[in-house]
């Protein structure tokens, strides 16, 4: 008989684990809390470093998830479990229920939640908004006006948000911010001609590959200019325009400027789907409240129980394509773990 | 034997006695003639009025009866009563039984001290052996204090106390002979009754109970030795230990009413104050630092003093949120007492603000200064600017670009003389701007613009004054959304302030207060404090989770405050939705704005967690 | 000789063999948090002091790491205590005990030059 596992969320990670899965002959089920799959994804508009169209990966999840040996459930959650013999029954919200081999977290993350900064002024002010909107921005296409409805002259990247700050609980460096920030600031660059973007940062992140030649062209094509020095406190002007203060650290002076939209770089926070199923799964957390790996070098995707394995960025930030490769990783654990049995 | 001449074993209680009386009247004339000029006028002039006898019957309430610790604590109240009141008794009750046994008022001191001793007559008489009955009861209720003191020193939480202070060896040899005197004067008269017959229903039963298995006849000199040892022994301890409280306590009193004020400087009136403390342990126990695991408290602050060796990191290592100030049984003031031990600490330090400019002044009828701490929570900046704006008030923003802060930090840090320098530059602005009110954001800030500023014909108002007296006027209306809030009195504004009553009610009007049990006088400190300067920040967040975490008990929909310091620190814990009272108020104003309709739209989106 | 005036030119270059580490010690056994700073500027941003005068609290902890103390002294005394560096703080560093302590080092180390 096929050996059964159940995903807990229906994001890029639980898909593409579960995909592998079903392709190496397993059956799997996929509860996920929203009522469409796909996760975070479905926000993006182009993807870094090379402006993918995100639509690309969402085409690719679509796919996925055809197979018949891959059940889905929109809207459901994870409510209790028990150890069954040698697997797990699980109990959702809904009236269904699940007998299965092995669990795979794969419940994503939150974004930070940029009101809980209350100097920036999100949520205050109207030109202050985080990178996720901005996507949204994005796709919705169209000249681009800010919320007065005037075409910027003048933006400001704010980096580390919500992330590095103790202020917020979160200490870690939530990766995949700036180039975030930097790929956004070329589209707005695109999008604007003539327009000045100014990315204030503490420390510019750019891990990856083509991440620092990104940078250099956004310097070098777009005429963006990076400001060492974190933001302070930001005000509103008659205007709808607003103040910035920082400090520009490298001529160490401080510095104010006026622009007219502000971008805050948000970062990822273990999100209340991961505690809850954690917590439910009774699985260890890190004390930054992501789940903790077994052994943060050689096996990732172990969590500290038996038959429980987690993919994605329920254990940390991660790109795209670092997610794809987890979740693989993942399903190949699971699989060597239900060959043992 | 001649009963007018000391025997050999009163000595150590004449001398005692002597060495006591000397010395403790001898630092009553010095405090004295320490105190400021203007002090001292105060206290002659009150000395013939009903100041002293106020003195007096205050000095009976609380250093003997204890009120104010029955109130707070009653079975620590009982132990201090029982061993200030029941001695006193003791002394007072037994002189009246020395001169009805005598018949005139005329014998030495030590015969009602000893009066078992010297008067061995079996009390034929009622009235003998009432008396007799009577010290006994008395001196058996004295025991059951010293028994309860006995029991605190090892075990404080029969007090429902966390925790006892810790004793120097002056205070040692003190508090021991404090625990002897009683139970060898209860074995002397038990002893001496046991022989001559002579005591009240306890003593001769005890006695009966020792003449069964003892020669007691050879023991009573002995016996009443060791009681005259032990009183010696305590009374000369005394000036040198804590139990100096008990004669400090009372000039404090009589001090206090006759309205002599702490100074900057250190002069003998702070010393008055230092010494009266009782160790009584209650400022422990208020203290929020406790959970902290931080013993910094103000009783450890003025033994340090005492015994000069206060250090910074004890000086400075306090919220100054007075909660230990609103408990303390005697008064003290530890709060005003803790800064001028800071003036002290940093008298040499150096600053310089001749950087300071004039800067420009803007005419107008109302300031508004929001406060260095409400730059960094604009949502109650933002709400304050619409109140204004629907009231239709013309205000001048005076911090807005740039202002140097009220002076206050400085003040709590100990430095006054560089504060006058900020406090000199923002009083020109608001006497140059011809304002008669000033509407603060900030309660660090309107306490030292209400005590200090001295703004003559300017009302200083704290803003949820301000808005209570828009409320009031009808200038603005208000709109209950029938919220489940909790008020958190901010310590500057609450304990610092009394201000406890105006922001509650302008909160009854937009939602449901939840009562809790620590608020008002008694709220609790969220831990931000400007006023501590060297505590870690980890410290601050068990503090500031202790009242979160004791407010969400009551399961609110929101938490308000009406300081930006307790907002931003409230905020951090991210358990609870934090608002200001300004806030409350703008999101449920009526829609007139001077954006479009968008903007009063998103501004009610507003989650600010 | 004839003076000319000229001097020999001193270069900026910090030269960390004449450290002279005694008040970052003296900071450091007292407010260890201070460690921890990366010079993110998110402190001089918001200072009530440097919004009216040249006065830079992140390069003031500069001067202490690197021992130079003339200049510290004279740039210490601008600070008006207000409290906003340590609410920004991304690091959690308690930057007003750490004035409050060149402060007092600097009163401590003057009397012992002068004692001795």
């Amino acid at each position: 008989m096929k050996k059964t596992i159940l995903t807990v969320g229906g994001g890029l990670a639980g898909i593409e684990a579960s995909k592998t899965l079903a392709d190496m002959g397993y059956s799997v089920s996929i509860i996920e809390k929203e009522n469409d799959l796909g996760g975070k994804v479905n926000q993006w508009h182009q993807l870094f470093p090379d402006f993918r169209e995100s639509s690309d990966v969402q085409d690719y999840i679509k796919q996925s998830t055809g197979s018949k040996d891959i059940m889905v459930f929109p809207g459901t959650e994870i409510a209790s479990i028990e150890k069954k013999d040698n697997g797990f029954y699980v109990k959702s919200n809904k009236a269904v229920a699940f007998d299965i081999d092995a669990i795979l977290l794969a419940t994503g993350f939150e974004i930070f939640a940029a009101e809980r900064k209350e100097e920036f002024g999100y949520g205050i002010y109207d030109n202050v908004i985080t990178s996720v909107d901005l996507e949204q921005k994005f796709r919705k296409g169209g000249q681009f006006y800010n919320a007065g409805g005037k075409v910027p002259k003048r933006i400001a990247f704010i980096h580390c948000v919500g992330s590095r700050d103790a202020k917020t609980g979160n200490h870690y460096c939530s990766k995949v911010c700036c180039i975030t920030g930097i790929k956004q600031a070329i589209e707005l660059a695109k999008l604007i001609p003539g327009v000045e973007i100014f990315c204030f940062y503490m420390d510019l992140r750019m891990y990856g590959l083509e991440y620092e030649e990104l940078y250099k062209t956004a310097q070098e094509k777009y005429g963006i200019q990076f400001i060492r020095g974190r933001l302070s406190e930001a005000s509103e002007n008659i205007d709808n325009s607003i103040l910035i203060k920082c400090e520009d650290t490298l001529s160490g002076r401080p510095l104010k400027m006026n622009v007219d939209l502000v971008v805050l770089l948000v970062g990822m926070e273990a999100g209340e789907g991961t505690q809850n199923a954690g917590t439910i799964c009774n699985v260890e957390f890190g004390s930054q409240r992501f789940i903790s790996c077994r052994d943060a070098h050689l096996r990732r995707n172990l969590t500290t129980r038996d038959g429980i394995f987690t993919a994605g960025t329920c254990t940390g930030p991660m790109s795209i394509p670092e997610t794809l490769e987890n979740a693989r990783s993942a399903a190949l654990e699971i699989h060597k773990y239900l060959s043992e049995k | 034997m001649n009963r007018y001449l000391p025997e050999l074993f009163t000595l150590p209680f004449i001398i005692g006695t002597v060495y006591f009386l000397i010395l403790v009247i001898t630092r009553f004339v010095r405090w004295f003639l320490g105190l400021s000029k203007i002090d001292k006028i105060r206290v002659w002039k009150g000395l013939r009025t009903r100041k002293t006898w106020q003195s007096v019957k205050d000095s009976v309430r609380e250093g003997l009866l204890h009120r104010s610790i029955f109130k707070v604590n009653p079975r620590l109240g009982y132990m201090h009563m029982s061993l200030a009141f029941g001695w006193f008794l003791l002394i007072v009750i037994g002189h009246i039984e020395t001169m009805w046994v005598e018949g005139s008022v005329h014998f030495p001191i030590y015969n009602s001290i000893f009066h078992r001793y010297f008067y061995t007559e079996h009390p034929s008489s009622f009235t003998g052996q009432f008396f007799a009955t009577l010290m006994d009861f008395i001196l058996l209720f004295v025991l059951s204090g010293v028994f309860l003191a006995f029991l605190k020193r090892f075990s404080s939480s029969v007090f429902g106390m966390q925790r006892s202070t810790k004793l120097k060896s002056g205070d040692r040899i003190a508090l021991i002979s404090l625990w002897f005197i009683f139970p060898l004067r209860f074995l002397a008269e038990s002893i001496t009754a046991g022989y001559y017959h002579n005591g009240g229903v306890v003593s001769q039963s005890v006695g009966k109970l020792l003449a069964s298995g003892f020669d007691l006849e050879k023991f009573i000199y002995p016996s009443w030795t060791a009681y005259s040892l032990a009183i010696g022994f305590f009374l000369i301890a005394l000036p040198n230990s804590r139990y100096m409280h008990i004669p400090a306590e009372i000039f404090y009193i009589f001090l206090r009413n006759y309205g002599v004020k702490l100074k900057r400087r250190i002069n003998s009136y702070t010393n008055v104050q230092v010494f009266s403390c009782s160790r009584c342990g209650i400022c422990l126990d208020a203290c929020q630092m406790n959970v902290a695991g931080i013993r910094t408290q103000s009783v450890y602050m003025l033994k340090n003093i005492r015994n000069h060796n206060l250090t910074d990191d004890v000086l400075f290592n306090c919220l100054l949120c007075g909660r230990c100030q609103q408990t303390c049984p005697v008064g003290i003031e530890l709060n005003d007492l803790r800064i001028t031990q800071r003036i002290e600490s940093t008298r040499q330090y150096n600053s310089s603000y001749d950087y300071l400019r004039e800067g420009k002044i803007e005419k107008s009828k109302v300031i508004y200064f929001a406060g260095c701490m409400t730059h960094l929570t604009p949502g109650i900046k933002e709400s304050m600017k619409k109140i204004f704006h629907v009231a239709g008030i013309q205000y001048w923003f005076m911090d807005e670009e740039k202002a140097p802060c009220c002076g206050r930090p400085l003040m709590q840090a100990g430095q006054f003389d560089a504060a006058e320098k900020l406090i000199h530059n923002n009083r020109q602005k608001i006497l140059g701007s011809g304002a008669d009110t000033l509407v603060v954001s900030c309660p660090i800030c309107y306490k030292v613009f209400y005590e200090d500023y001295a703004l003559p014909n300017i009302k200083v108002v704290h803003h949820s004054e301000f808005i209570l007296d828009l409320i009031e006027k009808g200038k603005i209306e208000a709109a209950n959304e029938n919220k489940r809030m909790i008020y958190h009195d901010p310590c500057e504004l609450g304990r610092g302030s009394n201000i406890y009553d105006q922001p509650r009610e302008v909160l009854r009007r937009y939602g449901r207060l939840v009562p809790i049990a620590e608020e008002k006088e008694n709220s609790l400190c969220c831990g931000g404090s400007l006023s501590n300067i060297n505590i870690p920040m980890e410290k601050r967040d068990v503090i500031m989770n202790y009242a979160l975490d004791s407010y969400k008990e009551y399961d609110p929909d929101m938490l308000v405050t009406s300081c930006p310091l307790c907002k931003k620190t409230f905020a951090r814990g991210n358990k609870l939705e934090v608002k200001d009272i300004a806030e409350v108020v703008a999101e449920n104003l009526s829609d007139v704005s001077r954006h479009n309709d968008k903007k009063s739209v998103h501004s009610s989106k507003a989650q600010l967690v | 000789m004839i003076d000319f005036g000229y001097k020999i030119a001193e270069t900026r270059t910090i030269d960390y063999e004449q450290f002279d580490g005694r008040l970052l010690e003296f900071v450091l056994e007292n407010e260890r948090s201070f460690v921890k700073c990366l010079s993110c500027g998110g402190c001089t941003a918001t200072c009530s002091a440097g919004n009216l005068i040249d006065f830079n609290i992140r390069k003031i902890n500069l001067f202490l790491r690197r021992g130079s103390l003339e200049e510290l002294s004279k740039e210490i005394d601008k600070c008006m205590l207000c409290g906003k560096c340590v609410l920004v703080c991304p690091r959690d560093i308690n930057i007003r005990n750490v004035v409050m302590l060149i402060k007092k080092g600097i009163v401590k180390f003057n009397n012992e030059q002068i004692s001795s």
